[in-house]
């Protein structure tokens, strides 16, 4: 059985317009039916540009917003119902890892306080032992140097560090990691990097990964899904997806990702207004082979071999009815 | 923590050259001003000029501008701030028995604006854009419109005349006024010293409606910065980390949220309770409150030289305190801050 099964997820954000919120209440939404599970000790990534909905599906995972929808199944449990008891429970098996490791340390705690917070919370004593052991993991050593300094004397890197001991420290089955290093120098990031695969390999940790990198996706994942404008376009596993791209959207994502050698496929215009989303297909006004039929109706999924689908009038059939 | 010691020493001395231009500029000011205190004090009937010569000369008026201006910062420098022309008392003595007057409000003020304004301010910035952050947010621009003298003739209205639940102004009751001997004139400390539970219920009664009213006009600045500086690290990642971590929304709040929003809440009571001493002077007019704004508006009409120019540069020395006191907080409460 898969760790985390989502199916049919649905995250919308209220959108208030001064007073006219009092009148009616509209929304947004970020994050439209979308599927996945992820068997343990896995990588799944997910990949998209800034408003795709793949942080939002990361949030809504680990039952932290409001207005989601569909089934988030833990363990064979719905996260998105889970109260009291269980919901501690359960948050102490999944924790987050952020993309700012300046905005996801609280700068008045030490780093002492922010790595042992959860062990208080949990109600866990042997605190020093389990304290030292996460900096270690981490790859803070020695912890004793670091267990007395505030965020901001440390370096991005040993920030981020600290956020990811603070996420270990109650042995988690399940990480969600929202560009841990899409703000990290290319030369930290690499240090990272590798320390999430070790970890993983360890600690036997499963990780919803999400990024924007393709080139990150294929180091870490196992398997990948392609987000556009709230929906997953494309999804299956890594090497499938992105060395047999099917969808014009992760073509086009993966001819400007450095060194693949293809063609650049530029897109024209951008995102639209997830407010408005374009009817049919949500990424015909910028696909470069558009036809008649994208218009027209939403394209459903279709499975091109087993665990590869994607969301594509052109899967379904190559060439347009007359 | 040498570095704060000398931040100390460095923001005093430079209190020093600010005060002094505060205090030349309001003798200059009061001497362009129409009026002068010997006719205002003798009267405008029938006064005979060699008696207004006289005083003028007891007075030292009769020399040119500058020699008493030299002869002023003289007496300055000597914490001697002359005396009032209309109460025949020196000026730091009239200063020093009603400033425990003023901060006895302003603590109150302070305290109310705080209570309504950062938990109303907390609760809008948790509940944004709900009905009922809006109801509360129309709460806070009410209270910062509201004139505060109509503010409190109202409650005295209701509460002192109507209901007649506490009494109408002053800060004892008439019979206390010839027997009861203030020590610190902190009439709550003195009920504590006195050992007297009468005097000191009598006292609270009188305090409520003044600082309850001065708490209300603050409480609309204070609850809506409150709400910008909660909605602003509610935001922040490390408040998400906290909730995933499993933490109780309200521990969340206080401790993850709360504390990072602190220093503009902090910075804006200190501001308020620095205009508090000079700025409550509606206040203790409409509930014939015995302190330093009170003071000062009588010293104005009486055309008290002396007494206004000293009344000034004490509230000056007053808000510099505050601002000191203010600064340093930041550094208790934010450990990035270093001086």
């Amino acid at each position: 059985m898969a760790l985390l099964e989502v199916k049919g997820l649905t995250v919308s954000y209220p959108v208030a317009v001064g007073l006219s919120a009092f009148i009616s209440r509209r929304f947004l939404v970020a994050v439209d039916r979308v599927s996945f599970s992820l068997p343990e000790g896995r990588t799944l990534a997910l990949v998209g540009e800034s408003g795709c909905g793949k942080s939002s599906t990361g949030l809504a995972v680990l039952g932290l917003l409001e207005h989601v929808g569909g089934e988030v199944l833990f363990r064979g449990k719905d996260v998105l119902r889970l109260r009291g008891k269980a919901l501690k429970e359960f948050r102490r098996r999944a924790q987050i890892v952020f993309q700012d490791p300046y905005e996801s340390l609280n700068p008045k705690m030490k780093v002492r306080a922010i790595v042992g917070e959860p062990l208080r919370i949990h109600g866990i004593r042997g605190d020093e032992g389990r304290l030292r052991r996460a900096l270690d993991l981490a790859g803070l050593s020695p912890p004793d140097y670091f267990l007395e300094k505030y965020p901001h004397e440390l370096s991005g890197g040993e920030r981020q560090r600290v956020a990811i001991a603070a996420a270990l420290i109650l042995d988690p089955e399940l990480l969600v990691l929202d560009e841990p290093v899409s703000n990290l120098d290319v030369s930290i990031k690499a240090g990272i990097m590798n320390l999430l695969r070790d970890l993983q390999e360890e600690l036997k940790l499963s990780y919803l990964f999400i990024t924007h990198d393709l080139a990150d996706s294929f180091f870490l994942s196992h398997e990948v899904a392609v987000m556009y404008l709230g929906v997953t376009v494309e999804q299956g596993e890594t090497e499938e997806v992105l060395l047999h791209p099917v969808h014009p959207y992760t073509k086009a994502l993966l001819s400007v990702a450095p060194g693949s050698g293809r063609e650049k496929v530029i897109l024209s215009g951008d995102v639209p207004d997830p407010l408005h989303p374009p009817p049919g297909c949500r990424f015909h006004p910028r696909c470069p082979a558009a036809e008649k039929r994208c218009v027209e109706a939403p394209p459903g999924e279709v499975e091109l071999s087993p665990g590869h689908s994607v969301r594509c009038v052109k899967a379904e059939s190559p060439r347009e009815e007359p | 923590m040498g570095g704060i010691g000398k931040y100390i020493v460095q923001r005093v001395l430079l209190t020093i050259p600010m005060l002094f231009i505060l205090l030349t500029a309001v003798f200059l000011m009061l001497r362009l001003m129409p009026g002068d205190p010997v006719l205002a004090m003798l009267g405008g009937r029938n006064v005979s000029p060699e008696l207004i010569e006289q005083r003028r000369k007891e007075w030292g008026l009769d020399k040119p501008l500058h020699v008493q201006y030299l002869n002023y910062l003289a007496q300055v420098v000597r914490f001697d701030f002359g005396k009032s022309s209309r109460t025949g008392r020196p000026v730091l003595y009239e200063l020093r028995t009603r400033l425990p007057a003023t901060l006895e409000l302003a603590f109150g003020g302070i305290f109310f604006a705080a209570l309504f304004g950062i938990t109303t301010g907390i609760w809008a910035a948790v509940r944004a854009d709900k009905t009922s952050d809006h109801v509360v947010r129309l709460f806070h621009i009410g209270s910062f419109a509201i004139p505060i003298f109509w503010l409190g003739l109202m409650f005295q209205m209701v509460f002192a005349v109507q209901l007649d639940w506490l009494p109408v102004a002053k800060r004892v009751s008439g019979i206390y006024a010839y027997t009861f001997q203030p020590i610190t004139r902190f009439y709550f400390l003195d009920a504590i010293l006195l050992r007297d539970g009468k005097l000191l219920l009598d006292v609270f009664k009188h305090w409520i409606l003044p600082a309850v009213t001065l708490g209300i006009a603050l409480t609309g600045f204070l609850g809506r910065m409150t709400r910008a500086a909660m909605l602003e690290v509610l935001d922040a990642d490390y408040v998400t980390t906290a909730r995933s971590k499993g933490l109780a929304e309200r521990v969340v709040i206080l401790k993850h949220a709360l504390r990072n929003a602190l220093i503009p809440i902090v910075t804006v009571m200190g501001l308020q309770f620095a205009i508090l001493m000079g700025g409550a002077v509606l206040t203790e007019t409409v509930f014939s409150w015995p302190g330093i704004a009170g003071f000062l508006v009588r010293s104005l009409d009486a055309r008290d030289w002396n007494a206004i120019q000293g009344t000034i540069v004490f509230i000056g020395v007053f808000i510099a305190t505050v601002n000191l006191i203010v600064d340093i907080l930041y550094s208790i409460i934010d450990p990035r801050v270093r001086y």
